[in-house]
């Protein structure tokens, strides 16, 4: 008979929404092993190639169930340099989980049968960081002498440094904001992604001997063509996904309505939940909506309703999406989460405008009910309005968690580096090398907003290319 | 970030109007006018944006001047010679378009006129002929005249209460000049309600006319979407598609009242820390 699944503990949905601790307790060792050993180690194992920096799960779930927990971390890491974080941010239900085994075929998401192979990786990844384990770079001589300058400290560029420097590469980071991380600081509340563990995987990258440069904007302090000349020779560009939008309704300028973007990093990266020993405000409302249906938009929610209940205020947050549960691109835990801790959601809704009050602050989001029509571009059934569904609702702060474009800072002054009509790198798939020579991209820069895992994807992919070019195409000196 | 030099350029009415030179290479070589940073004090800080007012290359330094309103420019006053900043960015924002427009009218207000002083300098220097109208509450407050004055052609001072130049604001100088010759551009920065004013002045008389805009900011560089401004209609944000925009465009009202979003939390962490 096929063992159930190890359900993993949370803290408790009253206590957390007082705090910022993390949510997720994750698996003790004895859960580890039973849930390992549901592992029926398929002889060809569907779960790696679901994985998009392709994880050898299969090989690091056998070692666990062997207690040989050093050599699953070791596993792990030959293909991702970050698995606490990843264990805990990874969309697994859509990628490895739903690969599984235990998942029917054409499943929008992972089955709850399947393995829980991101908390597994997590306590790898944690075994790892507890114990120190240290994955030494390379003396490689032939490449000790390139220095490579990568534009940004979010997924793509963390991961793009580490494998450079494991391979004996000098690198330098460099970033914009005063701290390290990206969207992993920024965007990604501590609830999910705990400081200590975000800044292990920063240390253990400068252990491997990078170089990071806070409060550096290349494009404004320093041009590509400067890097070049000063000695770097290749340039990775993990710039991320910038510019957050908006729905271009009216009212959207009203006070107190905000980006997902600056509503997260006010308090993710500001500590405005902190005001005033932090000196950064963020205003708390009564009635909190959100729109979307992605993971910034969970996030966003979370932070909001915890931010209500810490303040004394009776919890009233709400999610407006424009489709249904299934089409929320979120991941399903935080969906879950989300609903635990009072989050209300509804669904089918269209905003129409934000009502202010006399001194321009929000006081009302009208919206318009909507039905599921054809499918789009996207696959995804289309909301379509329906006719005299309007209707009003309470709202004194708004998130608006739709979507971000390009930022177009570097790439402005950088006219020759290609771009797409919405602002995206244009790169080779299989290089990850821009119109540019020496000048490699990956992450949200090159095509739209992907998860952690796919940028880190594309920044191995990049940092192999950029090892092959430092080897074959380089001009000696 | 390490603070070469403080100065305090004025004190009085309970505002005081600092000007600070920074060690910051990187900035300063690069630095235009109309360009800003944006910087935190200390670790616990804000960020708030600030116009680099002059780049010193050779010295590696630039130097910012701010008037005390909230709290991190009360503590940026308290800073001494010697600290460091905990964090410094920039230069940021476009820098302002400087060419020959012919004959160029510069309006600055208040600690507006630090930063209209790059401007006026670098428009002299493309060969403009510049005139300034500068104006402050009081004597005691007036900045930067004898700066001004080198690298104008014409310097007219106003001042609320007339205790120095002309007694008034400094739209009357402005629409006085306006009325006797004519302008190919004019540049304003200071307070919103001066910017205003001054773009209704200058739309009688159809002179071109930028402001800087001194929205909220977070990051600075287009990530939060704080500073954001509602120009000829469309949606802007005022750090990477500005900070200077056509003065005739600005829905000044919608700025006016964003900028006051977070008063009450200002005024709370000011009463605390005796500020």
């Amino acid at each position: 008979m096929k063992k159930k699944p190890v359900s993993v503990k949370g803290q408790d949905k009253n206590l957390r929404v007082k705090s910022f601790e993390e949510v997720v307790l994750g698996f003790s060792e004895a859960e580890v092993l039973e849930e390992a050993s549901r592992c029926i180690q398929c002889k060809e194992a569907k779960c790696i190639p679901g994985c998009p920096v392709g994880i050898d799960i299969k090989t690091f779930i056998k070692r666990l169930t062997l207690k040989d927990y050093a050599g699953a971390y070791s596993t792990i890491r030959e293909k991702n340099n970050f698995p606490s974080i990843c264990g805990r941010v990874c969309p697994a239900e859509y990628q490895c989980r739903r690969a599984c085994v235990f998942t029917k075929k054409g499943e929008p998401f992972a089955s709850q049968d399947a393995i829980n192979i991101h908390f597994l990786e997590r306590f790898a990844g944690d075994y790892g960081a507890k114990n120190k384990i240290i994955v030494k770079a390379d003396s490689n001589n032939k490449l000790s002498k390139f220095k490579v300058a990568i534009v940004g400290s979010g997924p793509a560029g963390l991961c793009c440094a580490g494998e450079l420097a494991r391979g004996g590469v000098k690198v330098v980071v460099f970033e914009g904001l005063h701290k390290t991380g990206g969207v992993l600081r920024y965007g990604i509340p501590p609830f999910r992604l705990p400081r200590n563990i975000l800044d292990f995987e920063i240390d253990s990258l400068k252990e491997l001997g990078v170089e990071i440069r806070p409060n550096y904007i290349i494009g404004k302090a320093k041009t590509v063509d400067e890097l070049f000349a000063e000695g770097y020779s290749a340039i990775f560009l993990g710039l991320g996904a910038g510019i957050p939008s908006f729905m271009g309704i009216p009212g959207e300028n009203l006070c107190n309505i905000y980006s997902a973007n600056e509503f997260l990093t006010r308090v993710n990266l500001m500590s405005a939940h902190k005001f005033p020993e932090y000196h950064t405000p963020v205003n708390i409302g009564k009635h909190v909506v959100v729109i979307g249906g992605g993971n910034t938009a969970m996030d966003a929610a979370r932070v909001a309703i915890r931010l209500q209940n810490m303040n004394g205020i009776i919890s009233d947050t709400t999610i407006a999406y424009r489709r249904t549960e299934i089409e929320m691109p979120a991941r399903r835990l935080e969906i879950e989460h989300a609903k635990e801790e009072g989050v209300k959601f509804q669904m089918l809704v269209k905003p129409e405008e934000f009502i202010g009050d006399d001194n321009g602050f929000v006081t009302k989001m009208r919206a318009s009910r909507c039905e599921l029509g054809e499918p789009d571009a996207s696959g995804r059934r289309r909301p379509v309005i329906i006719p005299g569904s309007n209707f009003e609702i309470d709202c004194d702060i708004a998130v608006v968690a739709v979507g971000l474009g390009a930022n177009k800072i570097l790439t402005s002054v950088t006219p020759r580096i290609v771009t797409d009509k919405y602002g995206d790198v244009q790169v080779n798939p299989e290089t990850m090398e821009t119109s540019v020579k020496g000048v490699f991209a990956g992450g949200d820069i090159v095509g739209g907003e992907g998860t952690v895992i796919e940028a880190m994807g594309m920044a191995k992919k990049a940092a192999v290319s950029i090892i092959d070019y430092l080897y074959y195409r380089w001009p000696d000196p | 970030m390490k603070i070469l030099n403080k100065e305090i350029l004025a004190d009085s009415q309970g505002i005081s109007i600092v000007k600070i030179t920074l060690l910051s290479p990187d900035i300063a070589s690069k630095a235009k006018a109309g360009q800003f940073v944006v910087l935190m004090v200390t670790e616990e800080g804000e960020r708030i944006p600030l116009t680099i007012v002059n780049a010193d290359i050779k010295e590696g330094a630039i130097v910012l001047i701010t008037q005390t309103a909230g709290f991190t420019t009360k503590q940026l006053a308290n800073v001494k010679k010697g600290d460091t900043l905990y964090s410094l960015v920039g230069p940021l924002g476009h820098p302002t378009e400087i060419k020959k427009y012919g004959k160029v009218i510069l309006v600055g207000g208040g600690v507006g006129i630090a930063e209209i002083y790059p401007v006026a300098k670098a428009m002299k220097a493309a060969g403009n002929f510049v005139t300034t109208i500068i104006g402050s509450r009081a004597k005691e407050l007036l900045i930067l005249e004898s700066e001004l004055k080198q690298v104008s052609d014409g310097l007219i001072v106003m001042t609320d209460d007339g205790s120095y130049g002309r007694k008034g604001f400094v739209t009357e100088a402005l629409k006085e000049l306006l009325e006797k010759e004519s302008y190919d551009q004019a540049y304003a920065v200071g307070p919103i309600p001066m910017m205003r004013a001054v773009s209704v002045v200058t739309k009688n008389f159809s002179v071109p006319t930028l402001v800087s805009l001194n929205a909220l900011m977070v990051d600075g560089t287009g990530m939060c979407g704080c500073c954001r401004v509602t120009v000829a209609g469309k949606v802007k944000f005022s750090c990477v598609d500005g900070p200077e925009f056509e003065a005739g465009e600005v829905d000044w009202i919608e700025l006016l009242k964003r900028n006051s979003i977070y008063s009450d939390k200002e005024k709370h962490i000011c009463r605390l820390n005796n500020l």
